[in-house]
């Protein structure tokens, strides 16, 4: 199989597995009946009753928003971890997750923010955050015109950031109503629970700008993996390349978090699980993987875990937390058989 | 090829090491200026002692501190306000020492200065642990807390360990590096799992998760005492087994250390160590990381120096951020667990930038 095969595959299980999510779960619909509800909603025609409602209200944006949150973390992830030639890089570890998190909670518990002020105060936050950082590392660059110590501070001072914001975060919700703080821990999980056509809208239209710059940046970026020194004699503008580079996949997560929260893991699978199933390094392969593994997370956190857990409706972000943890163990396990 | 990448941000790295051993070590700073410094750092231990007595919400005259310990009146309110603090300073002693002593040990133990105690999953299991307890068994204060944290710490760190020493080489810091990563983040989600399913269990957990030395009585901090002697008695003992780990695995094999083992009873103090922190104060960040940093660079690369030196230094941040904790926000208070970071993250930026972290 090439990749083109591969990756047309991975694109055909994103569709099943939206229309998995969208017709089956805790209310089925049959497909007639969603081409019926969808055409009628176009039309004006008429609507089956309580149907038509679970579907273009809820089911629907959801699965539209998830799919759209996904591919916008594995792009994310995939951009940062070519960058920085490090499967650890990810939104979530290098602290811009942090960022949006700490600016979000901020907003519910000190100005009792919710909706669209929390999704545009997490934005800010992350990008923010992503700035400072890009700052510190930048900085110290220069005096150490090391290889990729570009990379590794970038990291670094993404940890200690990400650990202060996690320390406000956490005094906040000592300080928050406990109604409040509950609302709290399910954003800062990563959750579909809220997605409506107006969030589902406003990630389209940022997407509709950074996929497109993706794809504008994509043979720059292939250069700059070949490291910086030989990127420059090939004539790319390495620092102009990656401070773009950095600015669109700091943009791509700003807006996922700001649409779903921090979904975590998500941006960090998407790249290694696209490389193992591609076999190469593949941004369209990346976000495709984003969109299944988001998709088949919020499936079992909407549909199955309430059947486990007495109704609870689980935030996505645990689901791929959960699935995370194996992953990474797996990494070590194929790690030690190549030492031995 | 990600596979063996996958360590690289949290690998290895020689830090500091010696040319050789006994020969003269890079960094090296001579004994006089040594001395001064761990004098130094005794004097603001004594300093910050005496203020974590002194300074609060309520304004106490000097007197009436140095009264309220040499001849206690019960009746007089001053002396109650004083005595009151006087098991929140001691917890600020233990847990801080622990912290540095364990950070330290940690460093040399994964041979990497970026090492956090947190590393080998010491915060999940306690935390998790402690969320159990509430859900489960109901349990609602910090006396009750802190043998789950204690086992839950534990327990996560000796299943990081199994994990890691899989496979022939051991447990080698990438490995231990990546299983804790791994094992903190899937003990996390099971945590969120239940907090997001019970309000109340939230509504007690978040309090301990900021992590502080207020509120602990005296039958918190007594059942800790004998792990944290222990601890510090093997973390103390085993200043030269790190120095020989510094030299890197093979090194250390032909200097005649069994790298293993020493690895591993290293390592079963910084557990004890830490883990009793955790239990008794929660999760309090950046004190492990950046007390043996900074130590490091006042000391040079000599573990003998190295750990003393943290086990003295350390309980000056973590009461000092504490003493600040208190007068910052009046009437409220500010967990030290929140100022530790609060302080450690612009000194770790800092370290960053002057590139103690490019043997990354």
């Amino acid at each position: 199989m090439t990749r083109l095969h591969r990756t047309v595959i991975l694109a055909a299980a994103v569709v099943v597995l939206f229309f998995v999510s969208v017709l089956l779960g805790s209310y089925t619909v049959t497909i007639p009946d969603f081409f019926t509800i969808v055409v009628n909603h176009l039309t004006g025609g008429a609507r089956i009753p309580g149907a038509s409602f679970i579907v273009m209200e809820n089911k629907l944006p959801r699965a539209v928003l998830g799919t759209m949150t996904g591919i916008a973390f594995g792009l994310a992830g995939a951009l940062f971890q070519t960058m920085l030639r490090n499967p650890l890089a990810s939104p979530d570890v290098i602290g811009i997750s942090s960022g949006a998190s700490a600016a979000a909670v901020v907003s519910i518990v000190v100005f009792g923010a919710s909706g669209a002020a929390v999704s545009g105060a997490a934005w800010g936050g992350a990008l923010a955050v992503a700035a400072l950082i890009y700052a510190i590392s930048s900085g110290a660059v220069r005096g150490a015109g090391r290889g990729n110590a570009a990379g590794s501070r970038l990291i670094l001072a993404g940890i200690g950031i990400a650990a202060a914001l996690q320390a406000v975060v956490s005094f906040l919700m000592t300080r928050a109503d406990i109604r409040t703080a509950a609302d709290v821990l399910v954003w800062l999980n990563g959750s579909l629970n809220s997605a409506n056509w107006d969030r589902a809208g406003v990630l389209f239209l940022a997407l509709a700008v950074l996929v497109p710059a993706v794809v504008l940046i994509a043979g720059p970026l292939r250069i700059l993996e070949l490291g910086d020194d030989t990127a420059a004699g090939l004539g790319v503008r390495v620092n102009a390349a990656r401070l773009a580079l950095v600015v669109i996949a700091v943009s791509l997560a700003a807006v996922a978090t700001a649409a779903a929260g921090p979904v975590s893991f998500v941006a960090f699978l998407a790249g290694p699980i696209a490389r193992r199933f591609a076999g190469k390094a593949s941004l369209p392969a990346s976000a495709l993987v984003g969109a299944l593994i988001v998709l088949a997370a919020d499936f079992f956190a909407a549909n199955l875990a309430p059947l486990l857990l007495e109704g609870t409706v689980l935030p996505v972000g645990v689901v791929t937390g959960a699935l995370g943890a194996p992953f990474l163990l797996w990494l070590l396990v194929t790690a030690n058989r190549k030492d031995a | 090829m990600s596979t063996t990448t996958a360590g690289t941000a949290a690998g290895p790295g020689p830090q500091v090491p010696a040319k050789a051993p006994g020969g003269p070590r890079r960094g090296d700073v001579p004994g006089r200026k040594r001395a001064a410094w761990l004098s130094a750092a005794v004097v603001g231990l004594v300093l910050v002692t005496g203020a974590s007595l002194a300074v609060g919400a309520r304004d106490v005259p000097l007197g009436a501190v140095w009264q309220a310990l040499t001849a206690f009146d019960p009746t007089n309110g001053d002396h109650a306000v004083v005595h009151a603090r006087i098991p929140r300073t001691v917890l600020g002693l233990l847990a801080g020492g622990a912290l540095g002593l364990a950070g330290a040990a940690m460093q040399g133990v994964a041979r990497n200065p970026l090492a956090d105690p947190g590393i080998i999953g010491v915060n999940a299991g306690a935390a998790l642990a402690v969320v159990t307890g509430i859900y489960v068994f109901g349990v609602a204060s910090f006396a009750g807390y802190v043998w789950f944290a204690f086992l839950g710490a534990a327990a996560a760190a000796v299943v990081v360990y199994l994990i890691a020493s899989l496979g022939r080489d051991g447990a080698t810091p990438v490995k231990l590096a990546l299983a804790g990563a791994a094992l903190s983040a899937g003990l996390s989600s099971l945590m969120n799992v239940v907090l997001v399913s019970s309000q109340d269990t939230l509504d007690r957990f978040r309090f301990w998760q900021v992590g502080g030395i207020a509120g602990r009585d005296w039958s918190v901090l007594l059942p800790g005492l004998p792990f944290l002697a222990a601890g510090a008695l093997i973390v103390l003992l085993s200043g030269r087994t790190l120095n020989g780990l510094a030299l890197g695995d093979d090194i250390a094999r032909g200097l005649g250390q069994r790298v293993g083992l020493s690895r591993a009873v290293v390592a079963l103090g910084v557990v004890l160590l830490c883990g009793t922190a955790t239990a008794l104060a929660g999760p309090i960040g950046f004190v492990g990381l950046v007390v043996p940093h900074a130590v490091r660079f006042l000391a040079g690369p000599d573990y003998r120096w190295i750990l003393p030196f943290s086990l003295v230094a350390a309980p000056v941040l973590l009461l000092g951020a504490d003493i600040l904790g208190r007068v910052v926000l009046l009437p409220g208070e500010v967990p030290a667990g929140i100022m530790t970071a609060l302080i450690g993250a612009p000194v770790f930026v800092w370290l960053i930038r002057r590139g103690k972290g490019a043997g990354l």
